[in-house]
Formats: C-alpha cells, sequence, structure tokens
C-alpha cells in the first residue's frame, strides 16, 4: 500500500511537470524567461576577439562589436555604392589641403610631386558625450572618484559593473589627439603604427621618444603620453584639430573610418592601467569606453558578449538616401527615424557549426551565416544558378541576402623563383598555362557550394576600378562567349607549355618531369581534399605538383623567406580602394625584400611607376585608364592566379529588419530593428516541447523495472539446488 | 602519514620540473618568440619594429636556456625559461599573452566544467555501480549476454555521437532543453541537463563493464562464499562485502581524476557552450599563447600529481590493511 502511494505521488509530480510544459512557455529557450518579448536581438560569434582597444584592434570579428561602440570621425553610408564616406563624429567629412615645402597653401588639383603637406581639419559635432563609465565619476569637489584606488578600495570588486557610481563628460578634440598618440606608443603595439610613422607628421619622432619610456610603470608613461606632443596632430579649439600629412594621401580619409581614429578618453586609461585592475582583467583592452550607440555591458567572450542601448547616445537618424532599388525594397521605410532601434545586443559564442544552426531554425538567433554542412538545407539553385532559398527557410519567411565582399583569395607565384618567377618569357608562359588550367569555378562549386566569384583581376566588384562583362575578362584566362567569360580550353595551355619549354609538362633542357613545390598550411580532412584538387589541376599539364604541407608559422616564415614556389594567399580590403590591392603587386612592397604584403614579390618598373601616380589621383576617367593599364601589366605577367572574391550569404529572420549587407561599414548594428512579437510567437509555435517520449521513455523504465523486481525477488527465494 | 604526504610532494618538485622544461622545450620547438609575436600583433601590416617590441613588452626579448651573456647565477635566470618558469610554483601565473590574467579566467571558467564533470562522475558512478551489480547478479545468464553484448555496443560509439545525437533527439527534435548555452547560478540546470544525460550515457559502456569485471573477480572469492553460507541474502552480499572489498580499484580510478575535473572536457563544453576550461589549453596552443600553456599544464601536472597522493590516502580509508609509512 506504502509503495503504490509513493508511486501516486511521483506519478502526479512528473505528470505536473510534463503539464506544466504544455504552456505558453518552451523549454529549450536559451534566455531568461523575463526577456521574452524583450526588443533583444540575439546571435552569435565562433571566436572570442583578442582585442578591443581601438588602437590594437584589426579583425572583422573584433570590429563587429567595436564598431557599435566606438565612433571615428567618418563612418561609409549604409546604403550607397560605390561605398561613401559620411560624417559620424565628425560635422563633416574633411577636405584635405595642399602646401608646398614653403608652406604656401596649394590648389586642390595641385600635382602630388609638389605637395610637401596635405592639411585635414577636422571639425567635431559639439555635445556627443561619453558613455557613462566609472572613470569619469567625480567627487563633489570635483576629483575622479576612481582614478587612486588601493588594493583595499578594491576589495570586492571583480567586474565593472561592480563599481557604484558613473560619470560622463563631452568629447572634444583632445581625445581625438590623444588616440592618433596611443597609436604611436610602443606598449600598445598598433598594427597601423608602420603605415602612420609614414604618413603622420611627427609620428616617427613621437614613437621613438615613446620607446625610451619602457621602464616606467602602466600609469607614468601614460602620463607621459598624454604630455607628449605629436608634430603633425594639432588641437585648434575644443572641437577642432588638425592632422598634418606628409606629401599627399588620399586614402587618409577612409583611416578616418576606422575604429583606430575613434577617439580615446584619458582618463578611461588611466582608470584602467591602476595596479590591481589587470588581475581582475578591467582592461581597456576588454572594457571599450566610447560615444557610439551602444557600450558593452558584459564581457565574457568564453559565453556571451551583451551590447546595451547608450543612454549618452548623441542621436543619429536613419539615412533617407539610397539606390534606387531601395526605394522599393522596403529598406528606407524606416529613413529619417531616431537611431538605435534596438536596445540590447546579445551575443553568444558558438563554437559549433551544429547548436548555432539549430539555434537559428529555432529562431533563437535572429540571423546566422550558412555553413557548409547546412547548405544544402538553405539553398538551392535556380534555373540560372542563382541561389535561391529552399521551400523549408521560405516557409518559415527567412531572407538571404548575398554579397561580394572586398577580398581577394589567390594562387600566388614567388616571382623570386628561378622555375615559376622572374620576367623571362620562359616563366610567363608558364604562370599563364598554369592559370588556365587551374579551374577557379570548379572550385568554388566543390569547396564553397558557389560562394564565390572568379577574379579577373585583384580589384574585386564594388571598389573603383573593377571592370563587369567582357572589358573585365582577363583575356589570357577567358574567352568572350554567348554573353559570359568561358574559361579557355586546356589545349591552349598545353601550347603555352610547349612555347615555354615544357612539352606534356616534361622540361625539354633535362628531359625530366616538371615538378612544383605548392606550400600549404593543412591541418584536416578538407585540406586534404584541396590538395588533391590542386594537384589535379596541375596534373592536367603534366606538372607533379609536390605539397609541402607544414604549420602556419613554417608556412609564413617560407613566404618571408622566398623559399616557397607557389602558394595561396589572401587580402581583405581595409578600405575601398584600388590602391589598397594593387599595393599588393607594388615591387617596393616586396615581402623578402621589405617585408610588406606583396607576398609574390612581384616587380614590374612600369607597374610600380604607374601606382606611385595613381595612388594619388581621385577616382575619374584618367585613374580608370590608368588602372586598366596596370592590370594589364599584371594580367601579362601573371604573378597570380587571381583565384577568387568570396560571396558573404546570411540569413534573416522576418522579424529582423533593415539587414542591408554593407561589406565596408561594421556600425550596421543601429540601423537594425526587431519585431520581438512576431520573434516570440515563432519561438512558441516552433519550439513546443513534445512530451509523448517523455511518457514513452517512463513506461519503458516501468516495464523493465517491474520484470527486474520480479525476478530479483523470485532468484532470492530461489533454492541452490 | 603526514610524513608520507611531504615525502610526495617533495618528490612533486622535480617531477614539476621536469613537466616544465620538457612543456617549454616542445612549445619553442614549434613555435620561436618571433612567431608568437606575429600571431599575436595580427597578419596585416607587421613590421620588424613590432615583432621586437612584443617580445620586449612580453619577456620573450632574452635567450631560452642559457644566456651566454650574462655572468654566474644570472646566465640561467635570465632567460626565458626561468622567468616565465619559477613563479608558477607559487602559482602566482600571471598575465595571458594577450594581456588576460590567467588565474582570473581559470578561478571563473572552471566552475562551469566542474557544474557538468560532478553531475557526470556521481550519476555515472551511481548509474554504472548499481547496473554492474545487477548484471553480476544475474552472471551467466541471458541478462548478463545481453547487458554485455549492449555495453560493448555502447563503448564502441563516438562519444562524438552521443552528442550530437543527443542534441538531436532532445533539443531539435522534442524541443525538451536548450541545445547550447550556459547561465550562472540555479539558472544553470536547464542547460546541463542535456550534457549530463549525454555524459553518463556516454559513459555507461566503459564504466559499467569496468565494475562488472571488478565485482565478477571478488564474487569468486572465499569470504564471498562464506557470506552466502551463512545465509546472506545475495542482495547483501554483493552491496556489503562484495562492494566494499571492490572499492580499491574503484576509487584508483574515481579519486585520480577528481582534481582534473574542473579542468572540463573540450569536445561536450565546445558543443553545449558551456564556459569551461576544456578548451583554454587547447585555444592556447592555437594561439601561440605560452603563458597559458605553461600554467594550464603545470596545473595538470600538479593536479594529477594530487589526485595520486589523495588515492593513497583514501586506501587508508577502504583498506584497514593499508598502512602510509
Amino acid at each position: 500500500m506504502r509503495l503504490s502511494n509513493e508511486i501516486r505521488i511521483w506519478v502526479l509530480g512528473l505528470s505536473a511537470l510534463l503539464l506544466a510544459g504544455c504552456g505558453e512557455s518552451t523549454w529549450n529557450d536559451p534566455y531568461p524567461a523575463s526577456d521574452a518579448g524583450s526588443n533583444i536581438y540575439y546571435s552569435s560569434f565562433d571566436e572570442r576577439p583578442k582585442h578591443l582597444d581601438p588602437a590594437r584592434s584589426y579583425s572583422s570579428n573584433e570590429y563587429a562589436f567595436l564598431a557599435q561602440i566606438y565612433e571615428p570621425p567618418l563612418q561609409y553610408h549604409f546604403l550607397l555604392k560605390p561605398y561613401r564616406l559620411v560624417p559620424l563624429s565628425a560635422a563633416e567629412v574633411p577636405t584635405p589641403r595642399y602646401f608646398d615645402a614653403m608652406g604656401n597653401l596649394l590648389p586642390d588639383d595641385a600635382p602630388a610631386s609638389e605637395i610637401d603637406r596635405s592639411d585635414y581639419l577636422i571639425r567635431i559635432r559639439p555635445g556627443i558625450r561619453f558613455q557613462p563609465h566609472p572613470a569619469f565619476a567625480q567627487t563633489s569637489d570635483g576629483r575622479y572618484r576612481y582614478h587612486d584606488l588601493s588594493a583595499a578600495d578594491l576589495s570586492g570588486i571583480n567586474r565593472l559593473a561592480d563599481f557604484s557610481e558613473v560619470g560622463a563628460r563631452e568629447l572634444t578634440a583632445e581625445d581625438f589627439v590623444y588616440q592618433i598618440k596611443r597609436l604611436a606608443a610602443p606598449w600598445l603595439h598598433s598594427p597601423i603604427a608602420g603605415v602612420m610613422r609614414q604618413h603622420i607628421r611627427g609620428f616617427a619622432e613621437l614613437a621613438d621618444g615613446l620607446a625610451q619610456t619602457a621602464r616606467q610603470g602602466e600609469l607614468e608613461r601614460i602620463e607621459t603620453l598624454r604630455q607628449a606632443s605629436l608634430a603633425g596632430v594639432e588641437v585648434l579649439d575644443r572641437y577642432q584639430f588638425k592632422i598634418s600629412i606628409e606629401g599627399k594621401y588620399p586614402q587618409f580619409h577612409y583611416w578616418l573610418a576606422m575604429p583606430f581614429f575613434a577617439p580615446m578618453a584619458w582618463e578611461a586609461d588611466v582608470f584602467q592601467a591602476q595596479p590591481g585592475m589587470a588581475e581582475r582583467n578591467i582592461l581597456l583592452d576588454w572594457y571599450p569606453v566610447g560615444t557610439g550607440p551602444y557600450m558593452l555591458s558584459e564581457n565574457n567572450p568564453n559565453l556571451r558578449m551583451v551590447l546595451e542601448r547608450n543612454p549618452n547616445f548623441h542621436g543619429e537618424s536613419y539615412p533617407s538616401e539610397g539606390m534606387p532599388e531601395d526605394r522599393t525594397s522596403g529598406i528606407l521605410a524606416d529613413a529619417g527615424k531616431p537611431l538605435p532601434f534596438i536596445d540590447r545586443a546579445v551575443y553568444s559564442l558558438e563554437k559549433e557549426d551544429i547548436p548555432r544552426w539549430t539555434k537559428f531554425l529555432q529562431g533563437f538567433y535572429d540571423s546566422s551565416g550558412i555553413s557548409s554542412d547546412a547548405f544544402d538545407q538553405a539553398i538551392q539553385m535556380d534555373a540560372e544558378g542563382e541561389p535561391i532559398l529552399t521551400e523549408t527557410m521560405r516557409e518559415r519567411g527567412i531572407a538571404l541576402l548575398t554579397s561580394v565582399e572586398p577580398s581577394i583569395f589567390y594562387l600566388g607565384f614567388n616571382m623570386l623563383d628561378p622555375v615559376v618567377g622572374g620576367d623571362s618569357q620562359r616563366s610567363r608562359l608558364l604562370r599563364r598555362a598554369i592559370s588556365i588550367a587551374v579551374d577557379y569555378e570548379e572550385f568554388i562549386s566543390i569547396f564553397m557550394n558557389g560562394r564565390g566569384l572568379v577574379a579577373q583581376s585583384p580589384i574585386p566588384p564594388g571598389i573603383f576600378g573593377h571592370r563587369e562583362g567582357e572589358a573585365g575578362i582577363n583575356p589570357f584566362v577567358y574567352e568572350w562567349r554567348d554573353g559570359r567569360p568561358e574559361r579557355r580550353d586546356l589545349k591552349e595551355a598545353r601550347v603555352l607549355m610547349e612555347q615555354a619549354g615544357y612539352p606534356g609538362g616534361v622540361d625539354r633542357d633535362t628531359g625530366r618531369s616538371l615538378a612544383i613545390n605548392y606550400e600549404a598550411v593543412a591541418t584536416g580532412p578538407d585540406d586534404r581534399a584541396r590538395l588533391a584538387w590542386i594537384r589535379k589541376q596541375f596534373a592536367k599539364l603534366g606538372i607533379d605538383l609536390v605539397i609541402r604541407s607544414t604549420d602556419y608559422n613554417r608556412f609564413q616564415e617560407k613566404i618571408r623567406n622566398g623559399t616557397g614556389q607557389v602558394f595561396m594567399w589572401g587580402w581583405n580590403a581595409d578600405y575601398p580602394d584600388p590602391e589598397n590591392f594593387l599595393f599588393l603587386l607594388y615591387g617596393p612592397n616586396g615581402k623578402v625584400e621589405h617585408q610588406g604584403e606583396n607576398a609574390s614579390n612581384y616587380a614590374n618598373a612600369e607597374f610600380d611607376r604607374l601606382f606611385e601616380a595613381m595612388k594619388f589621383m581621385d577616382d575619374g576617367p584618367e585613374r580608370q585608364a590608368m588602372l586598366d593599364r596596370m592590370i594589364e601589366i599584371a594580367r601579362t605577367d601573371a604573378p597570380w592566379i587571381w583565384g577568387f572574391h568570396p560571396k558573404a550569404f546570411s540569413l534573416h529572420h522576418r522579424w529582423l529588419h533593415n539587414a542591408h549587407p554593407n561589406q565596408m561599414a561594421n556600425n550596421s548594428l543601429k540601423y537594425r530593428r526587431l519585431d520581438p512579437e512576431s520573434r516570440q510567437e515563432a519561438r512558441r509555435d516552433w519550439n513546443q516541447p513534445v512530451l509523448w517520449p517523455l511518457w514513452a521513455i517512463a513506461a519503458l523504465v516501468a516495464a523493465l523495472v517491474l520484470p527486474v523486481v520480479w525476478m530479483v525477488r523470485r532468484r532470492e527465494r530461489s533454492t541452490a539446488l | 602519514m603526514t610524513a608520507y604526504i611531504l615525502r610526495r610532494m617533495l618528490y612533486a618538485i622535480p617531477i614539476l620540473i621536469g613537466v616544465n622544461l620538457i612543456t617549454f622545450a616542445l612549445f619553442f620547438v614549434v613555435n620561436s618568440p618571433d612567431d608568437m609575436a606575429r600571431m599575436h600583433l595580427g597578419e596585416k601590416r607587421v613590421t620588424e619594429e613590432a615583432i621586437l617590441g612584443w617580445k620586449r613588452e612580453h619577456g620573450y626579448d632574452r635567450p631560452l636556456l642559457y644566456n651566454e651573456e650574462a655572468r654566474g647565477l644570472a646566465s640561467l635566470t635570465d632567460t626565458i625559461f626561468f622567468e616565465k618558469s619559477v613563479k608558477l610554483f607559487a602559482f602566482q601565473f600571471g598575465p595571458s599573452d594577450d594581456g588576460r590574467d590567467i588565474g582570473y579566467d581559470i578561478s571563473q571558467r572552471m566552475w562551469p566544467s566542474l557544474a557538468i564533470a560532478i553531475p557526470v562522475l556521481l550519476v555515472g558512478l551511481a548509474f554504472n555501480i548499481s547496473y554492474a551489480l545487477f548484471i553480476v547478479f544475474f552472471r551467466a545468464t541471458y541478462v548478463d549476454i545481453g547487458s554485455v553484448v549492449l555495453l560493448v555496443a555502447m563503448m564502441s560509439i563516438s562519444g562524438l555521437f552521443y552528442i550530437i545525437g543527443g542534441q538531436f533527439i532532445l533539443s531539435k527534435l522534442f524541443h525538451l532543453a536548450p541545445i547550447s548555452g550556459y547561465d550562472q547560478g540555479l539558472n544553470a540546470w536547464k542547460f546541463l541537463t542535456l550534457p549530463v544525460i549525454v555524459g553518463v550515457i556516454g559513459g555507461i559502456g566503459s564504466g559499467t563493464r569496468w565494475y562488472r569485471t571488478l565485482f565478477l573477480e571478488e564474487i569468486a572469492k572465499d569470504y564471498v562464499r562464506t557470506a552466502r553460507a551463512k545465509g546472506l541474502s545475495e542482495r547483501l552480499v554483493l552491496f556489503r562485502h562484495v562492494l566494499g572489498n571492490a572499492l580499491i580499484p574503484i576509487l584508483t580510478g574515481v579519486v585520480v581524476v577528481l582534481p582534473l575535473l574542473f579542468m572540463g572536457s573540450l569536445i561536450t563544453e565546445s558543443f553545449f557552450g558551456i564556459p569551461g576550461l576544456g578548451s583554454y589549453t587547447i585555444d592556447a596552443i592555437s594561439n601561440q599563447d605560452f603563458a597559458i600553456v605553461r600554467s594550464m599544464v603545470f596545473l595538470g601536472a600538479v593536479l594529477y600529481i594530487l589526485g595520486l597522493i589523495l588515492t593513497d590516502i583514501s586506501y587508508t580509508l577502504v583498506d584497514p590493511r593499508v598502512r602510509l609509512q
């Protein structure tokens, strides 16, 4: 009787638990119930950001957070193409003023050779305030509340949120100048310090001077940095400062749109440099202090990062201007409305594709990329070979956005190598033959699910200098047939091989098969398939491709020392200017001799001369003609097999609005708008717990346990014989 | 016993120095300080000056093991090895090469790892021992044969299969638990249910088979026959006598892993989004963060030694014949 009562209680308890699941709530919701229906954007990241200090950060996964928090003087227009710079914290886009060596003002169209310096006068918008932060908190007598903390003051403090008081202040020109000086600070190891040394007046002298402070304590050297002067950067008044650039450097505008030039409050630097802060991971590299629409309220990169609306945000409006197609697409529906729309953004760490994809399908992430495993589930090709969503995705109201990234992945020849490199006709013909044989259309189809565009030159679509259609094809590799580019026949490549002295892949001079080394960083099974594919491409011409697989360190070493022959490499644009791609082929930028980014060590006197002229020019027909010639030279010499420009595919749920693929604007969170009610409804529909398996398991357990109990009792009662 | 423990702790010192030296050698065979600098400075626009600056800032501008330019003892102490190793013995891990405090990170990340590892260990232990005793109770019957077949099948399946299968069935198909994620405090329970179930099920095959073997070995001994001859029921024989006497090998397996529990599980934490220590060392190796690698290897070695000492001590608790001298 007692046993049956107990069973009854258990059954009732279990029933209550299961019935609780039949209500409104979903059991698999990873977020607190209190957040249901809130205006919170949910997304994920797969690699924790290394740096969140704008002087150090240089990766797209870091910019995803940083760009929402810090506001450099300029930003990219959200909708307009080609990419256009518009003011952000600056009042307007600055126009450089040119001066000759005598200090005389030159006209805007003065030749670059006459320009000794360019001055950028930047006027910032008054009234911008930093986010609330303990670094700004002050006592009643005006002293900083948390700038002289002792060990006792820090007891019980583990996170930034543990400081009870916060403050804020207005952004001034001094904050921009302080940040530019930080770029020169040797202890911050800013990745662009080397570039800025060449361009900002006095930058090198400041950096060299600060190198002497190596033995100073953190607070001491911050004070030294504050007091130091940078000859080429000057505060003119509370809201204006001037940057003097050596000679002419039109690309400098673009740097002003990157977080490197976002303002930094010295108070934040001092606050987080105090003894005891590093032990609590309260570092400027982990807790950004900006003026943007969001502030980082939780930084646990091993779990989640949370951005909250900055209550001090100065305000900005949704753009009213767009491309002609934007008028009908609905992306301008919010024109003129105040930004940002979303209150909070929660980014969860998801290292694996399966949970990330499942959560997106369950409605727990608002947008998602598409992993290779999930590609067929999400995308199918239409009759024209264009990617469209599958029926399942369309039923859920998911939208697909695609765009070509401003990047290039190429197969580089080491031009210092005696076989594949050099300026001889023999090696040139060999490179052209290989360029035909390596079928990148197939590569994109097999390894990238079609998410790429074969490159015809180093310049991706959307960047000035790129040409579409017949005018844009590489005539050494493609022919224009039936309104589209078609790869030249392999026979032509074989003829080129013969002309180069390698008939059938055999060196006519030595009588031996041509063997070429391919430098690779291979780690997994996917890599093995890729390597097999690349070997097959070279084998079409009878070339024996020797795969020299190694770790990343040794691979880089080979490229640095110029001991490799063929390798795959890539570049992601810093800014949307052809200079940022063609400098990868500029001779004085060679990797071996100059430690530059020209990994194939290509050098062509005419190309270099044209590059030096082109980089100073404004976009226009003259610059286009010059770019055409440069590309023609590079195609003729073929130091690269041009490879491909990756295509970004992203999926968005129906409740997320204003998702627009802008590959240069990283600060796009402020434009996004949510319909939380629609999301909540969908989550409820898609995630109702299925309870019958629990009942089935309970029944199965009972079906197993009862006979077992019976068997045990029977066995115990039985006699030995 | 105190003398024994002290002696064991002293033995640990040369072991830890050796482990540290091997870690150091292996790490720097693959990664030079220049490689580390390049990795930390990023891939674009890295200059030689920046590399030199980074090495100077992080103390990697010294010789690795022997400083020819220094005199006397300084030739050994003014080296990367000494500078980076000596503080470990005081458990001062210092900052990682990207600036985060290692001790702080470990103290934050060990709890989620423990939150999975302890329930998996305890529930798994209870289930596996009970199941093994049950099989032994029905030894040499179809229940025994059927169970062994089932266990061999279960232990032949990859752990990853249990994880992906568990996520698919419980979260994707039936919507009974979040597929991944974590929360602080008591709110963590709904994220732990799935990984704990998967962890326990994944361990049943090997665990139960191991305990079954132990119990079968014990059950053939004379004291069991005596207990039965005295009229004790089979249940009492198994739970009181066989289990008690099989505790030494069980403890050997369990106590030694206790300190290592908080080091976490790489795959489980990665798939379930648990912010534990499982991936800390692997991520550090990929990021060429020597500060974390040496700290974690050192900590792992310390914990392993601690586990072995605890095992020895536990023997004295379960077997009165064992004395530590």
